[in-house]
């Protein structure tokens, strides 16, 4: 295939990904708005306004990166796991395999799809954040890298899961017990700097943790840890498991027999 | 002649020990109409699976248009079309969807690929269906649907494993025609079958598959002509009381007005009409017993098919 027939096969995949979630809109992209809100009323106004100030700023503009943070990861992280599984199940990933598509080409598709959704996402979250928050935007650059950078680690870590998984029940277990429990432990409602030493070092192993200050960073200018690290580690945990997710592809696993 | 699929030793062996291919060699001419025949567990679909991509071979080569498909991949595929058994496109997208995202899987524009889906949609009556979503089409309709969407990129390779599979006769007759018209404007099509008057009606040559081995690999007519007994069913016109004496001939009665005669190989029929005519007998209708392919078919793979009969019934009895 030729560079130009690669690009358009790249965009076939994107655009189907994107109609999959615009098409039941009402599954992918309302949920994170009204469980967001609802961390918003009840985290931020209610219990918030009695928290006081956290990392020099008032709660509910603390935890606002936070939520935002969530939403892209795990939205970005449902919608490759979804996706792809579900082209397992009914078997029209055999479109893609009897197809000239190099499988680099199929995992990019997927990863972008994941990213596009975990973005809208994040930016509908974002506006509704507007009605509880006064958002200022510290650094637009340092904030949109990260954004991109942990939807494309999430994106990946669902295709992985999907290739693994044998069955709907699968496609659960990774977001339930790692993902979500990292989330909540990231950092989002809390600055670790009030945990004790033991737990605030036990925390440090979260890779959520990295990418939520991170994007605290670029929009508030604080963070508990070295922005420079995090990136460094979101970068090379990126490179990693994007390798792997094409090993995988092209051994077959959990797709030829 | 070019060859348009060509396959050296081939083997496949599953994780469970089961070995499906034994090394299995097949040449495929451009512009022939193949059929590859086998019974259930032959080996078919994996041999298919192979060539397509979806299951990993264990050894040997696979080359479309001289192609090899694991160093020249893109190029091997691009001249490849299947249409599978089961249906396996995603039951929530629009018909058009489905096909021109396949297009684009091919690297076709979007411009490109909207013309061909309308093409070859329309061929295959399925253009007044193109915004509909797959589940509400019917089963014929979803058979053609796989057949436009593997046409699509106008493959010079066409797979077709059982496509006519649960489909009513008039509309199995319709994608007869189909097939033989892509297969005059120059498509190499390989067709996997149980119905075995398709196979013989429609291909020029056929391999037989069975237990991981090519048990038989030659052009339809040498096949048929290895028949070394034919029977015959012949309707007569009166009742008739005892069956007609035919000399050489073996004949039983079936019923009145109804008898079957077994003609050998060097034996002809004109012989038998001739006495027929002697004795007052006025055949109306003659037709074979058994489909010719049917009967050779079973002859060949015999030892795979199993008995359902007798132990087995009263195995499944108790």
């Amino acid at each position: 295939m030729s560079w130009q027939e690669k690009w358009i096969a790249f965009k076939t995949i994107l655009n189907r990904e994107i109609r999959r979630y615009m098409r039941i809109w009402l599954q992918t992209l309302i949920p994170p708005a009204i469980t967001t809100g609802l961390y918003f009323v009840i985290f931020g106004n209610l219990i918030g306004s009695r928290i006081g100030e956290m990392g020099g700023y008032d709660y509910m503009q603390f935890i606002v990166p936070g939520l935002i943070m969530m939403a892209v990861i795990t939205n970005s992280y449902a919608n490759v796991v979804a996706s792809f599984y579900n082209t397992k199940f009914q078997r029209h990933i055999e479109e893609m395999l009897v197809s000239p598509l190099p499988n680099y080409i199929i995992l990019t598709g997927y990863i972008l799809g994941g990213v596009s959704r975990g973005i809208i996402v994040g930016i509908i979250v974002t506006i509704m954040s507007l009605f509880f928050s006064d958002l200022v935007v510290e650094n637009i650059l340092i904030t949109i890298t990260v954004v991109f950078l942990t939807a494309v680690l999430f994106s990946i870590f669902g295709f992985i899961n999907a290739v693994f998984a044998n069955s709907f029940d699968d496609i659960s277990i990774v977001p339930t017990f790692i993902l979500t429990p990292l989330t909540y432990l990231g950092g989002v409602f809390y600055s670790i700097n009030l945990l004790p030493e033991f737990w605030r070092s036990v925390s440090m192993a979260n890779p959520i943790l990295y990418m939520v200050n991170t994007f605290r960073y670029g929009i508030l200018g604080v963070s508990d840890i070295d922005i420079t690290w995090a990136f460094v580690a979101i970068i090379i945990f990126i490179v990693g498991f994007y390798m792997y997710a094409l090993h995988l592809l092209n051994s077959g696993r959990g797709i030829r027999s | 002649m070019t060859t348009a699929l060509s396959i050296k030793n081939l083997k496949k062996t599953y994780d469970t020990g089961f070995q499906a291919l034994k090394g299995i060699n097949l040449e495929v001419e451009q512009g022939d109409f193949f059929a590859l025949l086998g019974p259930n567990g032959a080996g078919k679909s994996t041999t298919i699976g192979i060539i397509c991509s979806l299951v990993n071979k264990s050894s040997g080569t696979v080359e479309i248009f001289g192609k090899d498909i694991d160093e020249n991949f893109s190029l091997a595929k691009k001249d490849l079309g299947v249409v599978p058994q089961e249906f396996n496109f995603s039951m929530f997208e629009k018909v058009i969807d489905i096909v021109s995202t396949q297009a684009g899987f091919y690297g076709l524009n979007r411009k490109q690929a909207m013309e061909k889906s309308e093409h070859y949609l329309k061929k295959l009556g399925l253009w007044d269906k193109r915004n509909e979503k797959a589940r509400f089409l019917s089963g014929g309709m979803k058979r053609r649907l796989m057949i436009v969407r593997a046409l699509v990129h106008e493959p010079r390779l066409l797979i077709l494993d059982e496509p006519t599979a649960g489909v009513d006769i008039e509309l199995r007759r319709s994608m007869w025609e189909f097939m033989k018209e892509i297969n005059d404007a120059g498509t190499t099509i390989i067709l996997t079958t149980h119905y075995l008057e398709e196979a013989e009606s429609l291909c020029r040559n056929i391999a037989i598959i069975d237990q991981g081995q090519i048990v038989k690999n030659t052009d339809m007519r040498s096949l048929l002509t290895q028949l070394s007994t034919e029977t015959f069913i012949l309707d007569v016109r009166d009742d008739i009381k005892d069956l007609p004496a035919l000399g050489a001939y073996n004949i039983q009665q079936i019923d009145s007005r109804c008898f079957e005669v077994e003609v050998e190989k060097e034996q002809h029929l004109n012989s038998i009409f001739s006495i027929l005519s002697e004795q007052g007998i006025e055949v109306i209708s003659m037709r074979n017993k058994v489909n010719r392919l049917e009967e050779l078919f079973v002859s060949l793979v015999e030892n795979s098919v199993p008995n359902l009969t007798n132990g087995a019934v009263e195995e499944v009895a108790k």
